[in-house]
């Protein structure tokens, strides 16, 4: 009986893993993030906006070379770095050259060693790790490799941003931070005192701590000590539901000042805010949606809310993986020499369909771009999230964003 | 001085919530002898319900119809699924419930969705029913513990002055005499399985709006239920009452205080180690209690199991 | 006296003991010869980890009636162990590779005794629930004692840095896969003669009685202590097993949601006999893997799967399994052939019908606008229009009404298989 049992699975096996052989002409991304499980609302609304790049800015101008097409390859991870790990495989094993990731940095920081560990022991199927979204600064600093692209701005560099703007705001004198109690939570607290010292040393920072992450269920009493602070303002990397239990909580205690943050937009969360975080939350973050930087950007917003009608475009930087990438294609002349491919990305400047230039510094593969301060709110939005009537609207913009920023990487380069 | 009061009825608000699942899940305990580990999912989909509700009918008759409609469905589980693989034992029991809880997280992401539901407070509960040294609270929370308090006091009524509650509580410790006496023992099981859902289905409707209706919100919540009605002793229901206080007094005093493990350390007369970030225990001279303020209840639980077993007010072993 | 008659017997009996484990080495050994890619070579070998967990959490829940909510963490903190030796270079550089599962046991085994000093004098809900408590809380400091967990990234080491074993370095996959193997082989054929131990047997009797079991001068106490710390060695070594494979743990190793998914894999596979856990192991990791790439809505089948193992067949698939070896025995398993498969046929294809309907429902719902194309088994559906509901709706209610309408036949078969000829 178990003989038959393992027969069958070798029947499976073979149909799951070896639906692989076929090579179209098509050049390939992974998108590795969760489908299923909490996080995969996020998830599916970025594969929505890849399908879509894709679609629209690479296949209807007729492709890449000599016309191939790009194809985006789903994989659930479910947030997992060890599942992240066994997509990357079955990935590399059909061929893929190119790994679309970001959310999570722990997912991140896994792929990204696994990818530079997998180019060293194979160098006849290297694969390039386009990050998109995981803002951990270690990644483009001490952990980072020649493989691994960063297309947001990081931790560090968004909140160079968010403190330009408390520095100039005259009336804060006391800033309260609060995180989760990970990586991510932490970089955003040290990189907060960090630049609040050294851009205003008169602010008082009345509170600096970690909550666990996606464990607290009522933020009430870290709201009553943030009002019992008077803080005049409030940064935190939160997201999820952490983001959007603590805002409530807060606005509901009674606090009326700005609270900074990162996460706090879209898959619900603005829906859920909707008039309490008017004029209170604001937003730091790349690509920018209303005003639209042009009539392309409001035509492309328009076509793809015509086709996800439930969707939201809330990760613009994916226009520019999707451009850039089919850009160095192009450039290195070939889809499967990735050497090449990493070669063209590194310092190529871009024009970014959300505005402004970017560019790929090629010290550290950090993407540097124009960053804007966000505020949430019902007026002036044209394109609102989750239909919602609440949007965020530009307030402030720092044009390339800490462009001479220094970086420990050290770049190995094959 | 203020902040302690406040701190105390935010503590409230937090224990009384949980009491009211507790409560529930520590009659079923009493009932079947098992945890119903999917308790957490009743809770989650009385939110859902009331939120489905509140779209056409507003947020009262989400409260009114939302935990009948779960205690509906917890009667039904009880009845088909339960009764059934009861006769295999304690163990599949419970796993029964653990493979619930997945499935019902899973049914309720099919039909809502993976995001957050704007499910609001009612309009007419939206203003601060009064302040303390300006922290102000909000009348829900003083709906929310009326709420509570009413339902508590009800079921003590109905458990210890009635006739139905009597043949209940005889019926939980001698099912066979009160069989014999004539009653509908399994009757009276679906029954008590149904109220004690539709109870968790009130905590889902009421806490829905404050603590966000989401997918995870069952996980979330998850086993600090058991280990509130561990701590309280199986099957006590002021058992019950008084570890949800002490755990929501516990974790909110935790939150709001920031003691610090350095300032202990440094008062028994340890040396901090400098450089602290090349130190092998940095960990633990940079602990806070926010940070470990929702594993106290864990900590205490494992106490009080190892020391006595039988909880607080439990008369018998776990 | 009775050394002779156990000795003789244990003889005749040793060709049937050693066969199966025979036939499921030389099996391990060709299947990656069958499947040469890296990825199949992964999932065999996340199978194999899955195995060894699988097992020695059953040295537990089967073999000595304990329900843990918390192992997990024996499994993660052996890995963890193991990455940091990984990362220690001096130490490091003088043990070859294959070498570096046993100090994964050795941890897991510590935290179990220090564990189960205190959480095996009581089995039951005590038991459960102290293992719930402990588990939570190391799941939780995973992220707050940096040092030793790495937070929430975790920590990685390259299994390359090892001193070379015969000239093997493990650098591909293919070699991992081999040493993965041994382990597997090592573990299952220890745990298995464990559960034959005196000590094995005790524990069965402590988990059926454990009154009894203190007459007949036995310390209940004792025997889950020594149960517990063996299971803690055997996850450790799975522990250890991942690190190498990975090269990365992290909080996932731990949490809560890993220690559900091994009681599930156990209990699916089949609590009540020592290969039971193995088929778990092997299922479950098809459906997270291969299913998880054809749907979204995996999980929701994976639980309604599992519900209704535990409503249906207690026993898990070995269960169902073993439930045929008495009509095996007899030679008779050629008889249900035939009303199996008018249950069966029908059954299944009902069964996937009905999923189809559900993926049909989910895409309307999620799908975006004007996408009105999904594939289903190969073949192309507009889901706005009727055909693929009727058609599937149709296939669903004909499959299950067939198989219901055969269910009794197959049902008396089955007792006829069963039953001794002459007897009725």
């Amino acid at each position: 009986m178990r003989i038959n049992m393992k027969r069958g699975i070798l029947a499976a096996l073979a149909i799951g893993v070896s639906a692989i052989a076929a090579q179209a002409e098509n050049v390939k991304i992974a998108f590795i993030d969760p489908l299923s499980g909490p996080f995969a609302g996020t998830g599916t609304n970025g594969l929505h906006q890849y399908e879509f790049a894709a679609e629209e800015l690479v296949n209807k101008q007729g492709g890449v070379l000599d016309g191939q097409m790009f194809e985006i390859v789903a994989f659930d991870n479910k947030i997992s770095p060890k599942e992240s790990l066994i997509q990357l495989q079955v990935a590399i094993d059909q061929g893929i050259r190119f790994i679309a990731q970001g959310n999570s940095s722990g997912v991140a920081n896994a792929l990204t060693e696994a990818i530079d560990k997998h180019n060293r022991r194979n160098p006849d199927d290297r694969v390039l790790f386009l990050n998109y979204s995981a803002v951990d600064p270690a990644l483009t600093n001490d952990k980072c490799n020649f493989w691994h692209f960063r297309f947001d701005a990081n931790a560090d560099i968004k909140m160079d941003v968010i403190t330009d703007k408390i520095a100039g705001t005259e009336d804060i004198k006391k800033v309260y931070i609060i995180g989760q109690d990970y990586s991510f939570g932490k970089a955003v607290a040290s990189a907060a005192v960090r630049f609040l010292t050294e851009k205003r040393p008169d602010i008082e920072i009345v509170g600096n701590e970690l909550h666990p992450i996606g464990k607290v269920k009522d933020f009430t009493p870290y709201s009553r000590k943030i009002m019992a602070s008077e803080a005049d303002a409030i940064i935190t990397g939160n997201w999820g539901a952490d983001m959007l239990g603590l805002g409530k909580s807060v606005l509901e205690n009674g606090y009326t000042g700005p609270i900074y943050t990162y996460y706090a937009a879209a898959d619900g969360i603005t829906a859920a805010f909707g008039e309490a975080g008017k004029g209170s939350l604001r937003l730091v973050a790349e690509g920018a949606l209303n005003p639209p930087a042009s009539d392309r950007a409001a035509a492309y917003v328009e076509a793809f809310k015509a086709k996800y009608p439930d969707g939201n475009l809330s990760q613009a930087r994916i226009t520019n993986v999707i451009e850039m990438l089919a850009k160095a294609i192009d450039q290195a002349g070939s889809a499967t020499d990735v050497v090449a491919i990493a070669n063209a990305l590194e310092g190529m400047e871009h024009d970014n369909l959300w505005g402004g230039k970017v560019f790929m510094r090629p010290q550290d593969h950090q993407l540097i771009q124009d960053v804007h301060i966000n505020v949430h709110t019902d007026d002036g939005v044209s394109f609102d999230y989750d239909n919602s009537g609440y949007g965020v609207v530009v307030e402030n913009t720092v044009p390339m964003a800490a462009m001479d920023s220094p970086t420990t990487c050290k770049m190995r380069r094959p | 001085m203020d902040l302690i009061a406040v701190n105390i009825i935010d503590g409230l608000v937090t224990g009384l919530l949980l009491f009211m699942l507790s409560a529930g899940l520590t009659l079923i305990f009493s009932m079947m002898g098992v945890l119903n580990f999917a308790h957490a999912s009743f809770y989650m989909l009385g939110a859902y319900f009331a939120y489905q509700i509140s779209i056409y009918l507003g947020f009262w008759m989400g409260l009114l119809i939302a935990p009948i409609l779960v205690g509906v469905l917890g009667a039904g589980v009880e009845r088909y699924g339960l009764r059934r693989v009861h006769q295999y034992g304690h163990v599949p029991e419970l796993i029964f419930t653990f493979g619930l809880a997945l499935l019902i997280e899973e049914v309720v992401q099919f039909v809502w969705g993976k995001n957050q539901m704007p499910y609001e407070t009612p309009e007419i509960l939206q203003f601060t029913a009064f302040a303390i040294a300006g922290n102000s609270i909000p009348a829900y929370k003083v709906f929310m513990i009326f709420i509570s308090v009413t339902i508590f006091i009800g079921l003590l009524y109905v458990l210890t002055r009635t006739r139905i509650g009597m043949i209940i509580q005889a019926a939980l410790s001698y099912p066979k005499t009160v069989e014999a006496l004539g009653h509908n023992v399994p009757f009276i099981f679906m029954g008590v399985f149904g109220v004690g859902t539709a109870l968790a289905g009130v905590a889902g409707v009421i806490a829905g709006p404050v603590l966000s209706t989401f997918p995870g919100m069952a996980f979330v919540l998850g086993s600090i239920v058991f280990v509130t009605i561990v701590i309280g002793g199986l099957g006590s229901l002021w058992g019950a009452l008084v570890a949800s206080l002490l755990i929501g007094w516990l974790t909110t005093f935790a939150k709001s205080y920031n003691l610090r493990m350095e300032d202990l350390l440094t008062t028994l007369g340890f040396n901090k180690p400098e450089p602290i970030w090349d130190s092998a225990w940095q960990d633990l001279w940079t602990l806070t209690s926010p940070q470990v303020a929702d594993i106290l209840p864990y900590i205490l639980m494992v106490l009080i199991l190892v020391f006595r077993p039988y909880g607080l007010f439990g008369k018998r072993d776990a | 006296m009775t050394d002779l008659t156990q000795t003789t017997a244990a003889r005749s009996s040793i060709m049937p003991q050693v066969l199966p484990w025979v036939i499921a080495l030389g099996f391990l050994l060709v299947m990656p010869l069958i499947f040469t890619s890296n990825s199949a070579l992964t999932i065999m070998n996340q199978m194999a980890m899955t195995i060894i967990f699988a097992l020695a959490y059953n040295m537990l829940l089967g073999q000595g009636g304990m329900l843990s909510f918390g192992h997990a963490v024996y499994m993660g903190v052996g890995g963890f162990a193991c990455v940091h030796i990984m990362n220690w270079d001096a130490f490091f550089g003088l043990i070859p590779l294959p070498v570096l599962p046993i100090f994964g046991g050795l941890f897991g085994m510590g935290l179990a005794l220090i564990v189960g000093a205190f959480s095996t004098r009581k089995a039951g809900t005590v038991f459960a629930m102290i293992s719930l408590g402990v588990g939570e809380l190391i799941a939780a400091c995973s992220v707050i004692i940096v040092v030793f967990f790495g937070g929430e990234e975790g920590i990685s080491g390259d299994r390359t840095y090892g001193l070379p074993f015969f000239g093997i370095e493990f650098l591909r996959q293919i070699e991992v896969y081999y040493l993965v193997v041994f382990w597997l082989m090592v573990s299952a054929v220890l745990m298995y003669l464990w559960s034959r131990t005196p000590m094995g047997r005790m524990a069965n009797a402590v988990r059926d009685n454990p009154e009894r079991a203190e007459f007949l001068g036995y310390s209940a106490r004792w025997v889950r202590f020594y149960s517990f710390v063996a299971s803690g060695f055997f996850a450790g070594i799975a522990g250890g097993l991942f690190a190498i494979n990975y090269e990365i743990l992290t909080e996932e190793n731990l949490n809560l949601t890993q220690s559900g998914a091994i009681l599930l894999v156990t209990f699916l596979g089949g609590a009540g006999f020592f290969f039971g856990p193995i088929i778990g192991a092997i299922v479950f990791t098809l459906l997270q893997t291969v299913l998880s790439l054809e749907t979204e809505l995996w999980q929701l089948y994976v639980g309604a799967l599992f519900v209704a193992t535990v409503m249906f067949f207690p026993g898990g698939l070995a269960g169902l399994l073993m439930l045929h070896a008495p009509a095996a025995k007899m030679g008779r398993l050629s008889h249900l052939a035939g009303p199996y498969a008018k249950v069966l046929f029908p059954g299944i294809i009902g069964t996937l019908a009905l999923c189809c309907l559900i993926e049909l429902t989910f895409h309307l719902r999620h799908a975006s606008i004007g996408d009105h194309e999904m594939v289903l088994f190969w073949t192309t559906f507009n889901t706005h229009s009727p055909v693929p509901w009727l058609l599937f709706g149709a296939i669903a209610a004909g499959g299950l009404w067939l198989a219901k309408r055969g269910a009794p036949d197959m049902a008396e078969a089955f007792h006829e298989a069963n039953v001794m000829k002459g007897a009725a």
